[in-house]
């Protein structure tokens, strides 16, 4: 079973976030790392690159596996996780704390999935 | 509709997660691909390949039936012993890369891949058909697990009741299987394997394969055992340079292509199918060749392998090494690019990146 945090956001693309001043952390969900398997490689965009909701703007991947890093809102990156992009690992372990992997400054939030709702679309996934 | 193997329980009690391999429903890990290549590296792993097939080839031209179906000499294998061989089709493309084991005089057991069951069972069926042989599909009834790793030969040793084999375990030289008996089982203890470590594979009735495996899983945990799944035996064939069917190995590809010319006997005794054709190929176009890369992004299935702007060929299998901490992967090149040392670069999702020819295996284990 996949832990859902209550308090953050989700996209479909099994990505969540939480936001605070303008400004948005990102990470991928216990269950999108679950089923990558170990994660080896995380390619984060730079600090100060702007990324565009839905567009890819990184890559993730695991001993089997690549896939695409969506940016979940526009806006411009102003950190990311260093200690994830050294130790990938910790996106496994970790997924909703160390392994957090951007944070970006953006002016509107798009349309997100609570929970609840991010638990059907794991649901219908699995 | 996927098949379960018969440790189907055993798995799911494990926590494993299943991927769908060539029909069937089998372990892609249990909890983590690296830390159970490591064990098999390290300490063992143990495997369940029930998904593979076990097609038994009676009689007394038994021999003879094989050496007409596939491309070696399996009428001279010893008794107790195995080989490594192929099945290929009229136009000498690979249908199948098959080991061979001869338990008895007259009986032979051919182990195919699950993906090639239905065309194994059919062709060695239709090859036989001339000789005084009989072809049985013995793939439900059996099951098969692999216990692979420096330790696996202790763990077995303490577990083993009986071997038939002068010497037991200990005598048991790679590529040579002996009936034993394990927990009150009767089982085929075979010294092969897919990971490049020394290891052993058990065929045993399906019905008893839930008891065998947790009297090895048992007794192998103090030893450091992890179950391993299907992820990391595919990381830990590819460090060790043994072909994957589907990727280095199909139809459009001959066995000197995948640098496995030596498996091809001319020289033995009548025909077989796919001489004539393989006789003609022997100065391939394009051979099997290993890649090392750099930093960690590595190359994959289906990635273009580019001298400069130019595509010379395609990578059939890559991943980052777990053993060796960099990206290795196998690919066909023409024969001039394929010396070690070669400079390339592989296009990665859009970004060439460097790689050099290397020579395969990546990974040997000290001995």
């Amino acid at each position: 079973m996949s832990n859902i945090p209550e308090n953050l956001s989700y996209t479909k693309e099994h990505e969540w976030l939480s936001a605070a001043d303008g400004v948005a952390t990102v990470g991928i969900t216990s269950f999108a790392a679950e089923s990558l398997g170990d994660i080896v490689f995380v390619q984060l965009p730079a600090v100060g690159d702007t990324i565009t909701a839905g567009e890819p703007c990184g890559e993730i991947e695991s001993t089997k596996s690549v896939s695409e890093l969506y940016a979940p809102v526009t806006g411009e990156v102003v950190e990311i996780n260093e200690a994830a992009a050294d130790a990938p690992e910790l996106i496994n372990s970790d997924p909703y704390e160390q392994g957090w992997l951007f944070r970006v400054r953006t002016e509107s939030m798009p349309e997100l999935l609570d929970a609840q709702e991010y638990s059907k679309v794991v649901e219908e996934g699995e | 509709m996927t098949t379960q193997s018969p440790l189907h329980e055993v798995h799911t009690e494990l926590g494993a997660s299943f991927t769908d391999f060539a029909g069937w429903s089998m372990p892609v890990r249990y909890s983590s691909e690296l830390a159970e290549h490591r064990a098999v590296r390290e300490t063992a792993g143990q495997f369940d390949l029930s998904h593979m097939a076990e097609i038994e080839v009676t009689g007394p031209e038994a021999g003879h039936a094989l050496n007409y179906a596939m491309v070696g000499n399996l009428a001279g294998i010893k008794v107790g012993r195995a080989r490594y061989t192929m099945l290929c089709h009229e136009t000498g493309g690979v249908l199948d890369d098959l080991v061979v084991y001869r338990p008895g005089e007259e009986r032979f057991m051919v182990v195919a891949n699950a993906g090639n069951a239905a065309v194994a069972v059919t062709e060695l069926t239709e090859r036989a058909s001339g000789f005084d042989a009989v072809v049985t599909d013995r793939s439900a009834e059996t099951a098969l697990i692999a216990v692979q790793g420096p330790r696996a030969a202790g763990i077995l040793r303490g577990l083993l009741e009986s071997v038939e084999l002068d010497g037991g375990l200990d005598a048991l030289k790679y590529y040579a299987a002996t009936p034993a008996v394990l927990g009150g089982h009767e089982l085929l203890l075979a010294r092969t394997g897919y990971t490049g470590e020394d290891g052993f594979e058990l065929f045993c009735p399906a019905a008893e394969a839930p008891a065998v495996w947790r009297r090895v899983a048992e007794a192998g945990e103090p030893q450091g055992l992890l179950p391993a799944g299907l992820a990391c035996r595919d990381t830990l064939r590819l460090e060790a340079g043994m072909p994957l069917y589907g990727n280095e190995l199909t139809v459009w590809l001959t066995p000197f292509e995948a640098n496995l010319g030596r498996l091809v006997k001319f020289d033995k005794s009548g025909d077989f199918v796919g001489r004539t054709a393989l006789e003609k190929h022997s100065e391939p176009e394009q051979v099997l060749a290993g890649l090392r890369g750099t930093g960690r992004r590595a190359p994959r299935h289906g990635y273009r392998v580019l001298d400069g702007e130019r595509e010379v060929g395609e990578v059939t299998s890559g991943a980052l090494s777990p053993t060796l901490g960099y990206p290795i992967a196998m690919a066909y090149l023409p024969p001039r690019l394929s010396e070690p040392g070669t400079s390339l670069s592989v296009d990665i999702r859009g970004r060439p990146e460097q790689v050099e020819v290397a020579a395969l295996p990546f990974y040997k284990r000290a001995k």
